[in-house]
């Protein structure tokens, strides 16, 4: 499935995010990968994802400058591509 | 704009993309908060004497973590959010706390990947394993007959290892893995290992052979030569499938990166933890000079990941030393610091196998008899197998 930006997404329930000085580790029991989210913002945008009716929305409320939304896009299709991220 | 690029893997490989492009690498040189491949060795208790066992496992000592001690680790790592361990041995199945242990780890998120020599696993041990979430087993094999296997093993240990295969086969588990440390006797067989894994549906893992343990006594005859280990490259590089535990980042000098972390992650993303709780920098030095606490201490593992002096010291940037002046070493990192160590190089010099050739002279000219060795928990005397039916 391809990766949606206006439609909501949300960490999968069995994913856990580990703090790391680079931003965080990812892990996810069910298919047990490993994903390092390699800046802090994107670890609070992933964390607040669920609380959004769309990923814009998420990157609005986070004031996310418009100019970096295809690189921060990018990296969230990359972790629903691996089943990190699924939809609300 | 920063690089946001997620990179995925696979416990068994850190990470699949070139750590180079990514600057993860110089991030998991500064070290994690806790560490992404934690080895357990939960015994020094072996049925086997295999000729290169790292640990120079036989014995149980009697210092061993009690249930209650091994609890609380788990309890520890949970807190730290490691989210899966390796344990191993001795041969670990052979404590009479050894399933416990396990379902205690994955009870509390830690989850398992075990690794054995399949004497334990019958068929309803395979059964039960077909259960269980979040634990992974891992048989070892030398050989990809009884002949090469055995000659390293001891004698039927490939039949029984095969057997233990065949149950989990039966049993539905899965994908279990195959692991084989690599010598000069069995590379030769790399694509029988693989038709092996493929015929039960497992994963392939081949892994370096270091000189550690009673790998120093048979170093000289089942290291690789030079032409096996192009060939070996080679092999991985058209075969990103199979696991290498990120173990022969020495071989990337030849070109081409091999998937991975590149990198020695002793101390930084990697470490051991052994049957007394001793806490080392990687599971191949087993020897005082790598020892950077114990889990017994005040402060527990976390206090010895995060600051004992040694662990602190891996993290700050590595002289290259008698390789600085080589065109290569940003592709190899020196290579192996426990290789170095027990063939008696100097850690800033070349790994005993460089690709390029600057080990081997070393490796002559040390002094063998001088050279470090670790603890030793071999049986006095050779044993018949016990795991032969």
């Amino acid at each position: 499935m391809t990766f949606d930006a206006t439609t909501a997404y949300r960490l999968h329930d069995r994913v856990a995010l580990r703090p790391e000085p680079f931003g965080a580790l990812a892990y996810h029991y069910g298919n047990r990968r490993l994903n390092f989210l390699r800046a802090p913002e994107l670890v609070a945008l992933v964390e607040s994802l669920d609380g959004h009716d769309s990923v814009r929305a998420a990157f609005d409320a986070a004031e996310i400058d418009q100019r970096r939304w295809p690189s921060f896009e990018k990296a969230l299709a990359s972790l629903a591509a691996s089943d990190f991220l699924v939809t609300a | 704009m920063t690089d946001m690029g997620i990179r995925e893997s696979r416990p068994d490989n850190l990470v699949l993309s070139p750590v180079k492009q990514s600057g993860l690498g110089d991030q998991m040189k500064r070290g994690l908060d806790a560490p992404i491949c934690l080895t357990w060795e939960l015994t020094y208790a072996c049925n086997l004497q295999c000729v290169h066992c790292l640990s120079s496992s036989g014995r149980r000592d009697p210092r061993e973590l009690s249930t209650a001690e091994a609890e609380a680790v788990i309890d520890e790592l949970q807190r730290m959010q490691v989210f899966y361990i390796n344990i191993g041995g001795g041969e670990p199945t052979i404590r009479p706390d050894f399933w416990h242990l396990v379902e205690y780890a994955v009870d509390h998120d830690v989850g398992v990947k075990f690794s054995t020599n399949g004497s334990r696993i019958d068929a309803d041990v395979a059964a039960k394993l077909a259960e269980m979430d979040y634990v992974d087993v891992q048989i070892s094999i030398d050989g990809s007959d009884a002949e090469t296997n055995d000659h390293v093993r001891g004698e039927g240990s490939f039949a029984t290892a095969v057997q233990a295969m065949e149950h989990l086969h039966d049993a539905g588990f899965g994908e279990f893995k195959i692991s084989v440390v690599m010598t000069r006797h069995n590379i030769p067989q790399v694509d029988e290992f693989k038709a092996m894994a493929d015929h039960y549906g497992a994963q392939l893992r081949l892994t370096r052979f270091r000189p550690s343990g009673r790998g120093a006594d048979s170093w000289h005859e089942l290291h690789p030569t030079d032409q096996q280990q192009r060939e070996l490259y080679q092999w991985l590089l058209d075969r990103p499938d199979v696991l290498t535990g990120d173990s022969f980042f020495h071989l990337s000098a030849l070109g081409e990166a091999l998937p991975g972390l590149n990198l020695c992650g002793a101390g930084r993303v990697v470490c051991l933890i052994d049957p007394l709780g001793d806490v080392y920098a990687c599971p191949f030095v087993l020897h005082d000079e790598f020892l950077a606490g114990s889990v017994r201490d005040e402060g527990g593992f976390q206090k010895v990941w995060q600051e004992s002096d040694l662990f602190l010291e891996l993290r700050e940037p590595q002289s290259a030393g008698a390789c600085a002046s080589c065109g290569h070493f940003d592709a190899c990192q020196g290579g192996c610091m426990a290789a170095k160590f027990f063939t008696g190089i100097p850690l800033d010099g070349p790994d005993p196998e460089c690709v390029l050739g600057h080990g081997e002279p070393l490796v002559e000219a040390a002094d063998r008899q001088a050279r470090p060795v670790g603890a030793d928990h071999s049986r006095s005397a050779p044993v018949a197998f016990l795991g032969r039916k």
